[in-house]
């Protein structure tokens, strides 16, 4: 297959290339899914990650 | 004009125009202060694909695509288990089950860096120190491993020196990391994911076409795999194959360096990345990060992917496609080329070599092996033998290295010496490289010579930016974490002040980015790439996993098993490095300091090439496990303090 005649080596090159489809499958069914609220406490780090930015 | 003599105007204007592009990116997102955590503050600004861009161009980087792409080259396709890894595990894995829980808990501990993530989560000012320590002391070995990768190209590329390359490489790095370019701007990263995506599809592309298709040059690799090769003796057995595998015998040594090293080492590794785990924190919510699940996807499958398939098809191209023209400016009768170079272990192959001008400038600039000779060893002095020769005097066994090395092909020859010749020669001995005043096939340099040899020079210019777009990347978020991790985690919690954090922060990428170039310096050669990277990786592992991931799901985990973990993760990679994995112990000394031998475990095959993570990461699961069941559980208090109230 592929012409390549070792078997766990066409395993490998296909499995890269469905588990890139079940990355995009996985976004896809998921692009509107787990909107959080921002809260305080990701505010108050946001303000904090600013002065570690600044530290650099 | 001595530099655009040597370089080409062409390269400059379009490498500058580049670096300007970049600097100005990064300048245009500060000024309206677009970092990571402004898109976080306006919501909904951030686009998933700059986040997944960013994340894929900061995991991804020279180390990968040359470095890794190299070993391909040496090793073939059984490379792509670890692209798989790459993208199940440093994707799927990550993003979807570790990336929501990562970023709640940081911004409900208001943890900054990674080390602050585990040490807060546990509560112990201890972890921070001494993951901050450890991250500190040992990025720059991946560092190097990056900037080895960007080095070798621009030095194959340009046919300058190794060491002026990594000179004008490291002052291109650092001014790109003074000017801002640590700062997270996500704009610059977005650019430079886009570029490497781009570069790599078209190298893909091309390549194929080249050699005759998908399936036919796959075919034609398998059928050039079952010729004698150097790597036979330690499982070789093509590039469309896997090593022979097995236990007890140095024939299964290359299937365990593929296996643990290559794939496991680095395919785990990443789950434990800290200058990739803070990534997690700058997302808005979970459906940023699902988002971004396909274009990392994608993202990654076209960069490993495409390197380890290239890097393997660089055998066919070498050995049944390219024609070098060009003039005939010298032959060394005699060389002994150097295969394998450690501590008191330096294998040299008696081969002779053409020295080629293609460019007209009367240096050559192309060394290729016209032959090897076969050696008589066993019998006194060892005997060099011209192909065909006889077997020499007396006894002793003949290593057949004129079948081994490549046999290029003179077709023409004038009387002038202009040459065309065909090397022949698989991917590893075309990597024929002059280190100091001796000759030395070198794996980093495959991807880099193929690219200058079998792609149009417009091409090599795309390929260019995709390194330095790979490796500015990658670089800039290494030195985010070794500054963070000296200023905010060792200084900040040993001193107990904040008023000098951002001078000692500095002061520490400084000293990174001079750690990284010496090593850089010293360290070219062998595999040694993908073995830093392998060792960063697997270190961070079997330190750093079993409390991340332990402190984030299990509750019932404690601050002494956290520490036990950590430390035995650590210490048992260290032991394994010092005594055990023949190459590292090797190289540092110890082993053989006090026990007068390179391995502990040499004398039983196979032990002394499995990686670390093998060892360490079981180890320091199980001592989070059992330190956890046998210690006092956590009071309800402590646990809603990290993971907020139901």
């Amino acid at each position: 297959m592929l012409g390549i005649e070792d078997k766990s080596v066409i395993l490998a090159y296909l499995l890269c290339i469905v588990s890139a489809l079940l990355c995009i499958i996985y976004g896809v069914i998921n692009w509107n899914k787990g909107d959080d609220s921002i809260e305080s406490e990701d505010l108050h780090w946001v303000e904090e990650e600013k002065k570690v930015e600044e530290s650099l | 004009m001595l530099l655009a003599q040597t370089v080409g105007l062409p390269e400059i204007i379009v490498v500058l125009a580049y670096l300007l592009i970049t600097f100005y990116l990064g300048w245009l997102g500060y000024k309206q202060t677009k970092t990571s955590t402004d898109y976080l503050i306006a919501g909904r600004g951030v686009h998933p694909f700059i986040m997944a861009l960013s994340y894929g161009a900061t995991f991804i980087s020279t180390s990968a695509i040359v470095g890794f792409g190299g070993v391909a080259g040496m090793f073939g396709m059984s490379l792509l288990w670890l692209t798989f890894l790459n993208i199940f595990v440093g994707i799927f894995i990550s993003f979807v089950f570790l990336g929501s829980p990562t970023r709640k808990m940081g911004h409900h501990l208001d943890a900054h860096t990674f080390p602050e993530l585990i040490a807060r989560r546990f509560n112990s000012s201890f972890i921070q120190v001494f993951s901050g320590i450890v991250i500190f002391l040992f990025i720059p070995l991946y560092a190097a491993a990056v900037l080895i990768g960007g080095c070798e190209f621009i030095a194959t590329r340009f046919g300058i020196d190794y060491q002026v390359a990594l000179l004008v490489f490291s002052v291109l790095i650092a001014a790109y990391v003074i000017m801002g370019g640590l700062k997270g701007v996500m704009y610059s990263d977005a650019l430079q994911g886009s570029i490497m995506f781009l570069g790599m599809i078209a190298l893909l592309i091309w390549t194929y076409k080249m050699l005759g298709g998908v399936t036919a040059s796959h075919e034609a690799l398998t059928e050039l795999g079952k010729a004698p090769s150097l790597f036979g003796k330690i499982g070789f057995k093509g590039w469309t194959s896997m090593p022979e595998s097995g236990w007890g015998d140095t024939k299964y040594n290359l299937w365990w360096i593929i296996v643990s090293t290559i794939t496991l080492g680095v395919g785990i590794g990443v789950l434990a990345q800290p200058q990739l785990a803070v990534r997690f924190m700058t997302v808005k919510s979970k459906r940023e990060l699902n988002r971004a699940v396909p274009i990392g996807g994608a993202f990654i499958l076209v960069m490993t992917g495409v390197a380890f398939v290239v890097g393997s098809l660089s055998n066919l191209y070498f050995a049944k496609h390219e024609v070098i023209k060009g003039k005939l400016v010298g032959e060394t009768k005699l060389a002994w080329v150097i295969a394998k170079n450690e501590r008191d272990l330096v294998k040299k192959v008696p081969c002779k070599l053409l020295h080629i001008d293609t460019t007209n400038d009367g240096i050559a600039d192309v060394n290729i092996v016209a032959n090897g000779y076969d050696l008589k060893v066993g019998d006194g002095k060892p005997q060099v033998l011209e192909p065909g020769h006889g077997k020499g005097n007396g006894k002793g066994k003949i290593i057949p290295f004129s079948v081994l090395m490549p046999k290029a092909e003179i077709v023409d020859l004038d009387t002038d010496k202009n040459i065309v010749v065909k090397p022949k020669a698989t991917a590893f001995t075309r990597a024929l490289v002059k280190k100091g005043d001796s000759w030395a096939f070198n794996t980093g340099s495959i991807i880099p010579i193929y690219i200058t040899s079998a792609l149009p020079r417009w091409f090599g210019l795309v390929f260019l930016l995709t390194l330095l777009s790979a490796a500015m990347s990658t670089l800039s978020s290494q030195f985010h974490a070794v500054g963070t991790s000296i200023g905010r985690d060792v200084w900040e919690k040993v001193a107990g002040k904040h008023d000098a954090t951002i001078g000692i922060t500095k002061i520490g990428i400084i000293v990174g980015i001079f750690i990284a170039v010496l090593i850089g310096f010293y360290a070219r050669g062998g595999f040694i790439i993908a073995r830093a990277t392998a060792i960063f990786f697997g270190l961070c592992a079997a330190t750093f996993l079993p409390t991340y991931v332990g402190g984030l799901f299990w509750k019932r985990m404690t601050k002494p098993a956290a520490i036990a973990s950590m430390l035995s993760g650590f210490v048992a990679t260290a032991f394994w490095l010092l005594f055990i994995k023949d190459k590292e112990a090797r190289a540092l000394g110890l082993c053989n300091a006090l026990f007068h031998k390179h391995s502990l475990l040499l004398e039983h095959p196979n032990w002394s090439v499995v990686d670390p993570i093998m060892i360490a990461l079981p180890i320091s699961i199980l001592v989070a496990i059992i330190v956890t069941l046998i210690t006092k559980a956590p009071s309800k208090d402590e646990i809603e303090r990290c993971y907020g109230k139901k």
